[in-house]
């Protein structure tokens, strides 16, 4: 699920502008309303956090987890084993190679199927708008079971359709690729669609109009005029579509069956989970964890520096 | 009507075939007698629907059991998190104090932490809690709750926001003066007001955790009574050969309680991401 890091506006944006009011004699009320919060995020966010760290600076297998070997301190070890690893940048490129495609793709079905909503009549936009809600609310693993069914060799719809019965679509890295991206760019483009739709949907009808009398194509408004007022809310819809992107497990894991033959489909958290709970390297896994953590937290300043320059007070 | 419209017209209900296509396609599977699914031929549509699968599915394969667990945890985890990212919320749009901004970037920063990667900490953190309270150890329900309750928070906390400040504080000074107490004047009136915004966010809360796959993978070993029904649906796929009837049946069941509460939301949903551009 993508989560969205928009408010209800209306009043209540107007409210939150104006910030709450500073009363007298707060003290410790406010830290006492945040106690059941912190009660729940510091043990089970924060902390895994930490440990994940901590994980990731020690020699921890399986014999050390059953109390066999003791645990030592390795330092960076488990970081400079990565850096050594071909297989680790050949991960990461593709986990990043993938994620971009899938931005990419995600943003063009989405974007234009914004502006083709914001054209079509009242009963085609309904059609549309509960399709893209169905394919939204899908849970990743029935989409993946469903995808996957659809582009099987013998009984898949796809290959009969073709006339390729026997053709494996989960054989070829890229053709794999291509697949499971199909699937998540199913599920994650009416996030898009639907933000851009709103954003295209506040935009006065008399400018595109003055484009229009100034003699701009469909294709020049697009580009020259709506792009452009909607760039702040482009922005926030790219950046939670790399998080989102980038954070792919379900479909791959279970599409590819764990990572595709030889783990040529791994992406990185399937390659830190494989590490992990596959071959038990924990310290290892964590350390790929970790790196995974760091990319997200840079998109994630990135996020907050957009919404800053959005102007949204916090 | 004029050519633009009619071609984004055409665009907009073929795409919504398109879109809609997969979701048909699981229902139809469904229903469609084993020797149907089997056939080279298919046809999309069946003249003899049935529900033999979702009786093996149910009977045999024991579903109905991992339906009630996701569902167990799914609204443990939207009844927990209404009420604390309520009283999360209430303090960072009411209250002005030290620090209120840094806490504020804490519950955006924690929206984007891959959870994945937290299987491993994790997985050792409920493998020990469990020796201390066997409720929440490894292959119970309870672990599951705890963590997406952590990971369902922050944006459940963000999301209320919007919703608390709406309230206008005119209506707690008045009950103060009217002598309500701060317990009543929380619980008994602005909760209820903020009821609408618990929906919506009772409504992702709900989906993160009846979605997840990867813990429930991971912390339900061996106790297959506590499974929940991502995981579940692993076991139709068998090396040789994969029961598609089962896998479809399993999968709609899995579906349709999200889909209905989806689409029970969507409004409010829209709404809310159309403010998010006028802001």
């Amino acid at each position: 699920m993508t989560t969205l890091a928009t408010t209800p506006a209306g009043p209540q944006a107007r409210a939150r502008r104006a910030g709450p009011r500073p009363r007298r004699r707060d003290g410790l009320r406010p830290w006492l309303y945040l106690l059941p919060a912190a009660a729940v995020l510091l043990p089970l966010l924060g902390y895994p956090i930490y440990m994940l760290g901590l994980l990731s600076v020690f020699d921890y297998r399986q014999a050390q987890v059953s109390g066999g070997e003791p645990t030592t301190f390795v330092g960076f070890g488990n970081y400079a084993t990565l850096l050594g690893d071909q297989r680790f940048w050949s991960v990461l490129g593709q986990t990043v190679a993938f994620a971009a495609a899938l931005v990419v793709a995600t943003l063009a079905v989405g974007a234009t199927l914004a502006v083709v909503l914001s054209r079509a009549g009242r009963v085609p936009r309904l059609l549309l708008s509960l399709a893209a809600m169905a394919a939204w609310a899908a849970p990743a693993m029935t989409g993946s079971t469903v995808w996957m069914f659809l582009f099987d060799a013998d009984l898949g719809l796809v290959n009969q359709v073709l006339g390729i019965e026997g053709f494996n679509w989960f054989y070829d890295r890229w053709v794999a690729f291509g697949v499971v991206g199909a699937t998540v760019v199913w599920h994650s483009f009416p996030f898009v669609m639907v933000t851009l739709y709103a954003g295209i949907q506040a935009v006065p009808a008399s400018v595109i109009e003055a484009a229009a009398l100034d003699g701009a194509s469909a294709w020049q408004s697009f580009w020259k005029v709506l792009v452009p007022i909607l760039r702040p809310l482009i922005t926030i819809v790219v950046i939670q579509s790399i998080i989102w992107d980038f954070k792919i497990f379900t479909q791959i894991y279970v599409m590819t069956n764990g990572g595709g033959i030889a783990g040529q489909n791994s992406v990185l958290n399937v390659y830190a989970y494989q590490t992990a709970f596959g071959s038990s390297e924990y310290g290892l896994g964590s350390a790929i964890g970790m790196v995974m953590t760091l990319i997200l937290l840079a998109v994630t300043l990135l996020y907050i520096r957009a919404l800053h320059r959005r102007g949204e007070s916090l | 009507m004029n050519r633009s419209r009619l071609a984004a017209n055409a665009v907009a209900v073929a795409a919504a075939a398109v879109t809609l296509f997969p979701i048909y396609w699981m229902v139809l599977s469904a229903v469609k007698p084993a020797g149907e699914i089997q056939s080279l031929q298919a046809r999309p549509w069946t003249l003899a629907p049935t529900l033999e699968h979702f009786r093996r599915v149910l009977g045999a394969e024991n579903f109905g059991r991992y339906f009630l667990n996701s569902a167990a945890v799914a609204l443990s985890v939207v009844v927990l998190s209404a009420v604390v990212a309520f009283l999360a919320a209430f303090a960072v749009t009411r209250f002005r104090f030290r620090f209120r901004t840094s806490v504020l970037i804490m519950f955006l920063v924690a929206q984007m932490v891959p959870v994945e990667a937290l299987t491993i900490p994790l997985f050792f953190l409920v493998r020990d809690l469990g020796g201390v309270v066997p409720g929440v150890g490894l292959n119970t329900l309870g672990s599951l709750v705890l963590v997406h309750l952590a990971f369902s928070l922050p944006f459940a906390i963000w999301m209320m926001r919007g919703f608390v400040a709406a309230v206008p504080e005119a209506i707690e000074e008045a009950a103060m003066i009217d002598g309500a107490s701060r317990a009543v004047i929380l619980w008994r009136i602005i909760f209820p007001l903020v009821a609408p915004g618990l929906v919506a966010t009772g409504v992702f809360s709900f989906i993160t955790a009846w979605n997840d796959f990867i813990f429930a993978r991971t912390f339900i070993i061996s106790a297959t009574h506590n499974q929940t029904l991502p995981a579940a649906l692993l076991v139709f796929f068998k090396p040789d050969e994969n029961d598609w009837g089962g896998i479809m049946a399993a999968s709609t069941l899995m579906t349709v309680p999200v889909l209905v509460f989806f689409i029970a939301v969507q409004r409010r949903l829209v709404a809310g991401l159309g403010g998010a551009v006028k802001d």
